[in-house]
């Protein structure tokens, strides 16, 4: 898979999305790494392009492009695949793998805290720069070593993930706990994501406008790894921090953006962050006989 | 074998589907929220916002006109006529997960008041019989 093409094809893809005019907000928290309660809506496919950018001190500048495709299979299980890949300044565009996630929300009310079971495989290259958790040791000299070498050492592995998330008065405020395992014989890694967002407005407007308060949400994360079974705890891996702000278009397409900065000698100064996002509403009407 | 255990998926299948418009989530709203009363009620602008949000969140499932869409119910009902408020809002707030109807409690309160507030514009006497014709007509074009 060439990167470069779907970078191509992504200004494509929002300029004919802008055209459809299906009506549709997703209305979920503007994080990049943390996951809320809140699911995919029944028969939706959500297709996301994230990007990330980053020049790191003593590495190579690098960009990285996540594709995502979330259905709602159940209003309380969404299933996601990603393709993820990379390109390096002077050094290569790579595939870097792929993720199955599944994500089932056990409790059939709303709670004050409300838990999410996430469960995950992946088959993902060394070369990986996605940033789409940090779990165990993770420091960001390890990103200076070249594609060529980290491409060939691949990591099978499950991961578990336990979301609290909790709604209260437009504020949305979220925890992940991290639990990752190679299949092979390396220990339990563990790590773990918190965020905070409050929509703009507390009430929708009567207008028929396209860029009212109510269609943006700010917010800010923070996540990182918390080492492995071994030796767990906060020394020796990387912790990112950041605001970020998105915009839940009623044409049904969400764009969340914003910095994230490292916060110690183990991280990235700044990771850039863009995610564009479309949802095809009841996708699995195409597929019921008409009634 | 292979029969009884289809006939079986299916008959649970319909089971669950007749289950999504049975009104039983009604039995698990609590007495402080059925009680709850729509500050925004009798608003004229709060049932036009509670329109674009339905366009938005609701119509895909529920129909452009709330009349339902295959397993998925019609918001103008009898049962919409005497649920309170409090009820279309702990729905709103909770969903109904387990029979398809997903939480929208990411949307702030005062949307999700002006979203009832639009439900309720619509379950007038003059809309629901409105909207019985106009589904009359298309089931008589549809056959």
């Amino acid at each position: 898979m060439k990167v470069r093409t779907s970078v191509l094809f992504v200004p494509l893809l929002l300029v004919l999305l802008w055209l459809r005019p299906m009506a549709l907000n997703a209305q979920e928290p503007p994080y990049f790494v943390t996951y809320s309660h809140v699911l995919e809506e029944p028969g939706n496919l959500e297709v996301a392009s994230q990007n990330i950018g980053a020049s790191p001190k003593n590495a190579s500048a690098f960009y990285g492009q996540t594709i995502e495709l979330e259905y709602g299979v159940t209003a309380w299980y969404t299933a996601e695949v990603y393709f993820q890949g990379q390109t390096t300044l002077n050094d290569s565009t790579i595939f870097t793998g792929w993720r199955l996630e599944n994500r089932f929300r056990p409790l059939r009310s709303e709670h004050w805290i409300n838990p999410v079971i996430y469960v995950e495989y992946e088959d993902i290259s060394h070369a990986d720069k996605s940033f789409l958790e940090i779990t165990g040791r993770h420091v960001i000299s390890d990103q200076a070593i070249a594609n060529g070498l980290l491409r060939s050492d691949v990591e099978r592995s499950v991961e578990g993930k336990l979301i609290l998330s909790s709604n209260f008065k437009g504020f949305n405020v979220s925890e992940n706990f991290i639990a990752e395992k190679n299949v092979s014989n390396e220990p339990w890694e563990f790590g773990y994501a918190i965020g905070g967002s409050h929509a703009l407005a507390s009430h929708a407007s009567a207008s028929n406008c396209q860029f009212c308060r109510q269609y943006f949400a700010v917010g800010g994360e923070l996540f990182g790894g918390l080492g492995t079974r071994y030796d767990f705890g906060f020394d020796s891996t990387s912790i990112y921090a950041g605001p970020t702000v998105a915009y839940n278009s009623p044409r049904n397409y969400t764009i969340t953006a914003g910095p994230e900065f490292g916060l110690n000698a183990n991280s990235a100064a700044v990771l850039w962050r863009l995610k564009a996002s479309y949802e095809f509403p009841q996708v699995r009407d195409l597929f019921r006989r008409s009634r | 074998m292979k029969r009884v255990s289809g006939v079986a998926a299916v008959m649970l299948g319909a089971c669950v589907l007749m289950g999504a418009a049975d009104g039983s989530w009604l039995k698990r709203v609590p007495a402080g929220d059925k009680a709850k009363v729509n500050p925004l009620a009798g608003q004229k602008e709060a049932a036009e916002a509670g329109e674009h949000l339905y366009e938005e969140a609701c119509s895909r499932c529920h129909g452009k006109q709330a009349e339902g869409k295959g397993n998925r119910p019609t918001l103008i009902s009898e049962r919409m006529k005497t649920t309170t408020d409090g009820e279309l809002a702990w729905l709103l707030r909770n969903g109904n997960s387990w029979k398809g109807m997903p939480s929208w409690s990411v949307m702030p309160d005062g949307e999700r008041w002006q979203l009832v507030a639009y439900m309720r514009s619509i379950n007038t006497p003059a809309t629901a019989a409105g909207i019985a014709v106009e589904a009359r007509k298309s089931d008589g074009a549809g056959q």
